[in-house]
């Protein structure tokens, strides 16, 4: 099939001239319509990252634990001298908008892919959303399609989903946010990478059969939504969990014996993202037939096979001669696994269809010299306007009991449990803290280690100054990591924008990516994955820049993890950090002030690292019986938190000495502060490690009661443990059945 | 003594089972592929949860064709435990080794907590060393829990005291207000006449360990030893 290329084709397939006769210049001639449709879809911004690239080049991508940092399915670091984990997060947006449940099952089903296809068995799974206010059906509608697509596709596979936040604001109407992220077990010797080698090689397909969903799904999510975006609903992808989890289990068992040269996943932009990769990794071409591809429809194009995004497949390079032991492992899994074609030695990807060659394109013109653009910036106009705030003009709140009750209640903080209940968060035995507390931590079975994880982003922060959200946003996911006793060690993250191609996008979008490499370098957290959204964009509105960060830290002994309720009467309780009443940005002002405004708080990296090393040590020292991060709502929130989020709640007496505005004293966020409980016999021994630390300690009240009682100069409040509950416990679900 | 562990395409409880017998318990456990036809030298075969065939038509139904089932019937009528967990205990209802069916949730979503369980009776291999009454902390993962039966059916199971587990309070009240799934009285886990197959819902293998939250799931694994042992004199 030889059609002709006009120039209304070309730009159907959102090239522009500058690129069209970029691959004119590539090929030499012109190219056919398959070929039109495989080097557009890897040169979209979903596939090519040609906006993002020169900006991601400035993370810090490594360090002695780092074993494979960007550039391949997911990042592996090391856990000991036998285990390492390989983890990564992405996106799901664009179809989880067209199509809520499908749209995010989809989405865990890739991420776990990306896992698998590395050697490394999924073992757990998190997932960060947001949605717009949900005062709106459409809101809920997506929300309730997300929270069961993703606990369908992951209850079934059998991956358990133990960690994740929900938070909602109105500029994620229309464009909600569904990043997903898995993590996995591998042994340090058994990884697998994305490459074709070996000129001769077998190329085998396995998996499900292709078909014709999902064309063009890497290309809807490389453009803005318009008012027809529902008619885009056959682009989104269809999810089969069964067929992945026979995928998975006929991958690991595969890779334990030497046969398997290379593995890509055929995720967005299917036959050809994997084919071109892989080729241009191992420095060689390959050849694929398409009539030995399973299909599931008959009659398709070789244009349709190759941008088909039909999930649940994979593509295989293996030692020759082991080809018939590979498709016997899959056979038993019940899969389809066929010789597809070949490994060559002239860097091309051909393919043909029915004896002739139908595209035969250069592999690196479709990886590595695809386009790349330095976007123009441009600071935007709305700043300066937004940080803008008269503190002193902020009417003081009469009832500040009734505040923290309203906090509670918003759906940013409120308990989350509605969601998480839905995910099985304990198949494969490994959980040790369940979901609700700051951090999951989950046991690597055979070690006396464990891995801790935290997804985290406050997007209202990052709306107000990019480059200190996005800041905030790295240390707020390694406080919570240490809280629970682990060593921040390496993030994998999610940049959530609009169109990149307006300027304003684009500057919050590289201060964004500075402020995560500066925190990435201070914290010793570096970069090994992770993806870039843009587009996020309906009718020309867009998102809050989201920089959602997914961490992992490692604990040495399992013994040591920590979770951030109070558990016992009499227990002291300390805060770490400085209380300065910081108003700017905080839920507080949103919530009860109908405010977003005013600068974040500000982020002090070199202190926060003194500070999560400092945990790490509490919790090794098992001097502490509880740890929790102050964050959104500030330290009334963080102490209403930790009185409640038990199985048996329990009060608190707490009196606070600073002469600082009341309301802004109880609900002010600056950073750097984290709440622990501690046997009063080991109070000293706290105070001298936070004095060598140089972190701030003082004893603020005692663990006790039924109550919350929280007292200052000039007053006090006193809120009964079942109203705490009550607010925080139907904050999300009053909105929900 | 050997455990066998039923593999169906689809089971992802398997492993969670095959830690918990060979590593917690200390006893051989082997994994049973779902061709298999003989279940020869096992003392006791656990059917583990997971969504075999994906629940696709309905949970456990496309199983019970499998011929590892079939083998398992011959292996019931001999007298052999079988004990199935969650997805197991769907497999039992459709295979017909234990009778009723599964409806959804009450509330129609999925549901993973700690619940209670009152244990109803405990002269059975997979109760023996239980207290009467005794309860347990222990997890449920199911969106098919929903256990019914027609009246006819629940007399025959009361008749037989067949019913082995109910939802409880942490004190033993049995109350509609502790049912996660909407079950009929309440059922957690029943047994056939003979007592020598167990389904459940909720998940023994998730709780015995005490790092996990619980170790309450092991007086079931000890039990079916015991009683085991007891059988080798």
């Amino acid at each position: 099939m030889q059609g002709v290329v006009t120039p209304e084709l070309v730009k159907e397939h959102n090239l522009t001239e500058e690129e069209y006769q970029r691959v004119l210049s590539i090929l030499g001639r012109e190219p056919n319509i398959t070929e039109l449709g495989i080097i557009s879809v890897m040169w979209s911004e979903h596939c090519s990252y040609k906006s993002s690239k020169i900006h991601l080049k400035k993370l810090p991508t490594q360090a002695p634990w780092v074993i494979q940092g960007p550039g391949e399915n997911a990042g592996v670091i090391a856990v000991d001298e036998s285990w390492a984990v390989a983890f990564k997060m992405e996106s799901h947006n664009h179809p989880s908008y067209i199509e809520p449940f499908q749209g995010a099952a989809t989405g865990v089903g890739g991420i776990l892919r990306d896992i698998f296809t590395m050697g490394a068995r999924p073992i757990a799974s998190m997932d960060s959303l947001r949605f717009g206010t949900l005062d709106k059906p459409r809101n809920r509608y997506i929300l309730e399609g997300v929270v069961s697509g993703i606990a369908w596709y992951g209850n079934c596979i059998g991956v358990p989903t133990v960690a994740g936040e929900a938070s909602f604001a109105p500029c994620y109407d229309g464009n909600p946010l569904v990043n997903v992220f898995s993590l996995g077990v591998v042994r340090r010797d058994g990884i697998f990478k994305a490459q074709a080698k070996g000129v001769g090689n077998p190329v085998i397909y396995v998996g499900s059969k292709t078909g014709r969903d999902g064309i063009h799904g890497a290309t809807m999510a490389s453009e803005e939504f318009r008012e027809d975006s529902e008619e885009k609903k056959p682009n989104v992808q269809v999810g089969d969990p069964f067929t992945e989890k026979l995928l998975m289990e006929g991958c690991l068992e595969a890779f334990q014996h030497d046969w398997i040269v290379g593995i890509q996943d055929m995720g967005a932009a299917g036959l050809t993202c994997s084919t071109s990769e892989m080729a241009s990794k191992g420095g060689v071409g390959i050849e694929i037939d398409l009539d030995k591809v399973p299909q599931r429809e008959e009659g398709m194009t070789p244009y349709e096979i190759m941008l088909s995004e039909s999930q649940e497949r994979m593509l295989i390079v293996a030692r020759k001669g082991t080809e018939e032991e590979v498709i016997r492992v899959f056979k038993k899994w019940g899969l389809d696994a066929v010789v597809i074609g070949r490994v060559t030695d002239d860097g091309l990807v051909r393919v043909w269809h029915r004896g002739n060659v139908v595209a035969e394109v250069p592999a690196l013109c479709l990886t590595e010299d695809a386009p790349v653009y330095d976007r123009p910036q441009r600071r935007p106009v709305y700043l300066s306007e937004v940080q803008r705030l008269d503190v002193g003009g902020i009417p003081p709140v009469e009832d500040l009991g009734d505040a923290l009750l309203r906090l509670l209640a918003s759906p940013n903080i409120a308990s989350k449990e509605w969601i998480y209940r839905q995910y099985d968060h304990m198949v494969r035995i490994n959980t040790l803290v369940l979901p609700g507390s700051d951090a999951a931590v989950i046991r690597i079975k055979g070690t006396d280690k464990a891995i801790a994880l935290s997804s985290d982003c406050n997007p209202r922060y990052c709306y107000l100054d990019p480059y200190t959200g996005a800041q905030q946003a790295v240390a707020e996911a390694a406080r919570n990591v240490a809280c629970s006793g682990a060593l921040p060690r390496a993030i994998t993250n999610c940049l959530n924008f609009g169109n990149p191609e307006k300027p304003e996008v684009m500057w919050s979008f590289a201060k964004v990516v500075e402020g995560i490499a500066e925190a990435c370098g201070k914290l010793e957290t570096p970069v090994t994955g992770g993806n870039v959204s843009f587009y996020n964009e309906t009718m020309g509105k867009g998102i809050y820049p989201t920089p959602t960060i997914g961490m992992v830290g490692v604990m040495e002994q399992v013994g040591d993890r920590v979770t951030q309720c109070f558990k016992r009467e009499g227990d002291a309780i300390v805060l770490l950090g400085e209380n300065e009443g910081h108003i700017g940005g905080t839920e507080f002002l949103e919530v009860v002030h109908g405010k977003v405004a005013g600068m974040p708080p500000p982020v002090n990296l070199d202190y926060e690292k003194r500070l999560h090393r400092l945990l790490v040590n509490l919790s090794r020292e098992r001097l502490i019986t509880s740890a929790h991060d102050v964050s959104d709502g500030g330290l009334a929130v963080a102490l209403a938190e930790c009185c409640i989020s038990n199985d048996s709640p329990v009060g608190a007496t707490v009196e606070l000495r600073e002469d600082i505005r009341p309301d802004f004293l109880l609900f002010g966020e600056e950073q750097g502060r984290v709440v622990l409980s501690v046997r009063p016999h080991g109070l000293p021994s706290v105070e001298r490690l936070c004095k060598e630390a140089g972190i701030p300690y003082q004893v603020i009240g005692t663990v006790g009661g039924g109550n919350l009682e929280v007292s200052w100069s000039t007053g006090r409040i006193s809120v009964p443990l079942n109203r705490l509950l009550e607010a925080w416990g139907t904050g999300l679900t009053r909105y929900l059945q | 003594m050997i455990f066998g562990i039923a593999v169906f395409p689809g089971s992802n409880c398997d492993h969670d089972c095959h830690w918990v017998i060979s590593r917690v318990m200390g006893v051989k456990a082997e994994y049973v592929w779902y061709q298999e036809r003989n279940l020869e030298g096992l003392d006791c075969l656990i059917l583990p949860g997971g969504f075999s065939y994906g629940d696709y038509l309905r949970a456990g139904a496309l199983v019970r064709f499998s011929p590892v089932m079939e083998a398992t019937k011959e292996y019931v009528d001999k007298g052999g435990l079988v004990l199935g967990i969650c997805n197991g205990f769907q497999i039992l209802l459709e295979a017909g080794l234990l009778p009723g069916a599964m409806m959804r949730n009450r509330g129609l979503r999925f549901v993973c907590q700690y619940v209670h369980i009152r244990t109803e009776r405990t002269d059975t291999p997979f109760t023996c060393l239980l207290k009467p009454k005794e309860v347990l902390k222990i997890p449920i993962a199911h969106i098919e829990g929903n256990y019914f039966a027609d009246s006819d059916t629940l007399r025959d199971l009361r008749a037989h005291s067949q019913i082995v587990f109910r939802y409880s309070s942490p004190y033993g009240e049995v109350d509609d207000a502790y049912n996660p799934n909407g079950s009929i009285e309440g059922i957690a886990g029943i047994c056939n006449e003979r007592g020598n197959v167990l389904g459940m819902m909720p998940h023994p293998e998730r709780c015995c360990e005490a790092i996990l939250g619980s170790d309450h799931g092991k007086r079931i694994f000890e039990s079916i030893i015991a009683h085991l042992q007891g059988l080798r004199g």
